[in-house]
């Protein structure tokens, strides 16, 4: 996204509200660094900022941790996405050097303030200091880029990324494989296929017509 | 163990091996299994998958949880080492940029090379496939037929380890009886698809891989595969004895710590150390191959990588395994007053005929398969079953508008959630977030349906490499142009895949996750992409029209040989490992037949 578009979409929203502290970060501001190499230790277990440094600031943390949690909340079955670790996950994300984060980076940041610029033309206030209804009113028009209006459309377009990313980074946690029915990854003496009787619930066929021989 | 470094090599080998992969792998297994002193020289650095593989680290463990990036192009837990489409340092020169005239080229600097990611799909190329231009006119027919190589694949299988059965279907080779390993059950979604494509006359039978669905037959197999040598037959039994069998967990492209699947790492190179005929030196990144003043191969030229420094090594006969257009490189970087074209080239052939293998995608979602109860479905790590080329009599009638054929890879299942487990997915949920999205990820997790065809590319005039005049890497040695063309064969044939995989998936009762693309320039996938690049320096039955002859030995150099894919006539669908090795294995053999006779 050129500097252009974004300074068109965040001012649409922004016309009746002064932008506030959150200034837009651009690309370019992301400190350097060289990512992990062609060669890297595999083995340990790697935490967001180990590799680059994070980026975001508090108050983009905090606006983070209340959007990503309204994408994916706390219900009976898993805890919310800030809750296992996702906005560090986002933070590491949009500071990362590669060109898909790079690309990536300007839409979440101007997302982050075009969200702030709308909460504050309707409700006059930043968007982390909203009822949830009224998040909710603002996510419910650009949740989806296909009924986006037009003027909306951009912030749409950053909703969908933002979503991806959120729940690429709880259903990558144990407690996002739990909820979504995930039990592979342990060692087993033998594979013993699905269970017939889901397979006659299914009308499927018990196994391959296969006459070969090995 | 013998890892030498440049000074510590012997003052000269029987054979010089330039190369560790596939081919590599195998050269130097079968020779040293049969008292052969090899010295390996490898480009990369060593690499040991019994320590350095991560087993059951998952997304979260890894940066970006894991997703793909420049420098990591298969995902962070890829086995590849300083590999992918560029390597740094080490350039090559594309003549377009465009879609569908450009040729990317994957390396892996390390030891076993793309072994250790490579997706484990062993199939053998059939009786139609080394006499296509007998067939239907086109391309050209190797210089040996299935039934030369058919005892190379048994003993390959046999030695690896390869699951599949053996179905009598056309141009699909039966195995000799003992030689495959029984294969996995397939899942919930294998058997969807085999109901449903079934009445469309698309057949789904087991698939074939490298993987060992139970431990290998120690006290049979080395009798069979060595008669007659106690050596090799105890050597092998105790290393067959050490490779477990699959404990149905963890991507195969990971490499496999506990040796259940094949990499040249854990399969072909402990036997071949154990027998103290084998030096292996890695970071040497050979580049030139030196000439006696017989005409014969004295030796190669490398570059240490470590130290920087040029160095050589000299044996009897030299075989390239460096990969199919690296080992071209070093032919063409070979140059001479009496061959100023490069080694091995009177036939200006070397660096002709590059084929990669037609690919295509479609995915798709099924509501049959939705809602399922949690099951533990990493199975082998996929393809558990295939689709087979089907259409054999159709195309020689005609009447499919394009020449060859292609087998059709197929997934499905409640694989380890990722980054792209819930991505994009506002076509099916309407955009839902909250705890409408939590439902919806229970709902669609495990319903996703994925189709690759994987088709065979025609060799042209216009798919080569050749030196480039200018660039060189950053050792100073020259790089490689590539430029290329797919056919209109290639690119109806990609048409068809496009379209038959959407009526597949309809036939599932499910839709495509995209539109389905009838532009053949846009459906197929670029050249190089799909890392089975192959010819460059074909086999052939006269020294005019190609590089080798049927044994793998360059026409011009006697005691030069290749065992890469570089000599591949044509590009059969069956992905190409499987052939490299029954090559390799067979090259070899013919190497120590005719050094026990002296003419080598």
């Amino acid at each position: 996204m050129d500097r252009r578009t974004t300074i068109k979409w965040v001012l649409a929203a922004s016309a009746a509200w002064p932008l506030g502290t959150r200034r837009i970060i651009w690309a370019a501001e992301a400190r350097a660094a060289h990512g992990y190499g062609t060669d890297p230790d595999l083995r340990p277990a790697y935490h967001p900022g180990e590799l680059w440094p994070l980026t975001l600031t508090s108050s983009q943390r905090q606006l983070a941790a209340v959007l990503s949690d309204l994408i994916i909340p706390a219900d009976e079955h898993s805890p919310s996405a800030s809750a296992v670790g996702v906005v560090e996950f986002i933070d590491e994300w949009v500071s990362a050097p590669y060109p898909a984060n790079q690309q990536g980076r300007p839409v979440i940041l101007t997302g982050f303030t075009w969200l702030d610029a709308e909460a504050g033309r309707r409700f006059g206030k930043e968007f982390m200091h909203l009822s949830p209804s009224e998040q909710a009113s603002i996510c419910d028009d650009i949740c989806s880029e296909t009924r986006a209006v037009p003027s909306r459309r951009e912030a749409a377009r950053f909703f969908a990324l933002y979503r991806d990313l959120t729940a690429g980074g709880f259903y990558s946690t144990p407690a996002g494989r739990k909820d979504i029915g995930y039990i592979g990854n342990v060692a087993l003496p033998g594979f013993a296929g699905p269970p017939v009787a889901l397979l006659r619930k299914l009308n499927l066929p018990l196994g391959l017509k296969s006459t070969g021989e090995t | 163990m013998p890892f030498v470094n440049a000074k510590a090599q012997k003052k000269s080998y029987d054979v010089i091996v330039v190369g560790s992969g596939a081919g590599g792998g195998q050269a130097a297994y079968t020779l040293c299994m049969e008292g052969a002193k090899v010295l390996m020289l490898e480009a990369g650095r060593r690499y040991s998958p019994e320590t350095e593989t991560p087993m059951f680290q998952t997304p979260d463990m890894a940066p970006l949880g894991g997703i793909a990036t420049p420098q990591k192009p298969f995902g962070f837990y890829d086995a590849t080492v300083d590999g992918g489409w560029e390597v740094p340092g080490e350039p090559y020169v594309r003549t377009t940029e465009e879609y569908s005239g450009r040729f990317d080229w994957w390396r892996a600097r390390m030891l076993g090379g793309r072994t250790n990611h490579w997706g484990r799909i062993s199939l053998r190329n059939g009786p139609y496939d080394f006499k296509p231009h007998a067939r239907d006119g086109l391309g050209f027919d190797w210089p040996i037929s299935y039934e030369d190589l058919a005892p190379y694949y048994d003993k390959v299988e046999l030695l690896i380890g390869v699951y599949g059965t053996s179905e009598g279907l056309e141009n699909t080779p039966n195995s000799a009886p003992g030689c495959l390993l029984p294969p996995p059950k397939p899942l919930v979604s294998d058997l969807l698809l085999a109901q449903r494509a079934r009445p469309l006359g698309i057949p789904v039978i087991p698939g074939h891989r490298a993987v060992l669905t139970r431990p290998l037959d120690f006290r049979r197999t080395p009798q069979r595969l060595h008669p007659g040598n106690a050596t090799a037959q105890k050597i092998l039994a105790g290393d067959m004895r050490k490779r477990s069998a699959c404990i149905w967990a963890t991507s195969c492209g990971r490499g496999c710590s506990i040796r259940a699947n094949y990499q040249s790492t854990t399969v072909h190179l402990p036997p071949a150390l154990a027998t103290g005929n084998l030096d292996i030196t890695t970071d040497a990144m050979v580049h030139e191959i030196t000439l006696g003043r017989d005409g014969r191969a004295s030796g190669v030229t490398f570059i240490d990588r470590k130290s920087g420094k040029q160095e050589s090594a000299s044996a009897r006969v030299v075989i390239l395994a460096a990969s199919a257009c690296e080992s071209v490189r070093i032919l063409l970087n070979s140059r001479g007053t009496k061959f100023p074209d490069g080694l091995a080239n009177s036939s200006g052939k070397v660096g002709r005929y590059l084929m990669d293998t037609v690919g295509s995608t479609v995915s798709g979602q099924i509501p049959l398969l939705e809602s399922l109860p949690p099951l533990n479905e990493d199975a082998a790590d996929g393809h558990q079953v295939y689709v087979p080329w089907w259409l054999y009599g159709e195309q020689l009638r005609g009447k499919l508008g394009f020449a060859r054929g292609y087998h059709v890879e197929y997934n499905g299942g409640r694989r380890m959630p990722g980054y792209w487990t819930m991505a994009g997915l506002e076509w099916l949920t309407g955009g839902s977030y909250g705890v409408k999205l939590k439902r919806d990820a229970r709902r669609y997790y495990g319903s996703f349906v994925n189709f690759d065809g994987r088709g065979e590319m025609i060799p042209n005039e216009h798919s080569y490499c050749e030196i480039d005049p200018r660039m060189k890497d950053k050792w100073g040695i020259p790089v490689l142009r590539f430029h290329w063309r797919w056919s209109e064969h290639e690119m109806r044939q990609a048409v068809h895949m496009q379209r038959t995989f959407a009526q597949v998936i309809e036939a599932m009762g499910g839709r495509t996750s995209g539109p389905v693309e009838t532009d053949g320039a846009r459906a197929i996938a670029p050249g190089g992409s799909i890392i089975h690049e192959v010819g460059g320096a074909i086999m052939g039955s006269d020294p005019k029209s190609s590089v080798t002859n049927r044994w793998s030995q360059t026409w011009d150099v006697p005691n030069l040989f290749i065992t890469d894919g570089a000599v591949f006539a044509s590009n059969a669908d069956k992905n190409p490992t499987l052939t490299i090795m029954a090559l390799a294995w067979r090259a070899a053999d013919h190497i120590l037949e005719r050094m026990r006779r002296k003419e080598l």
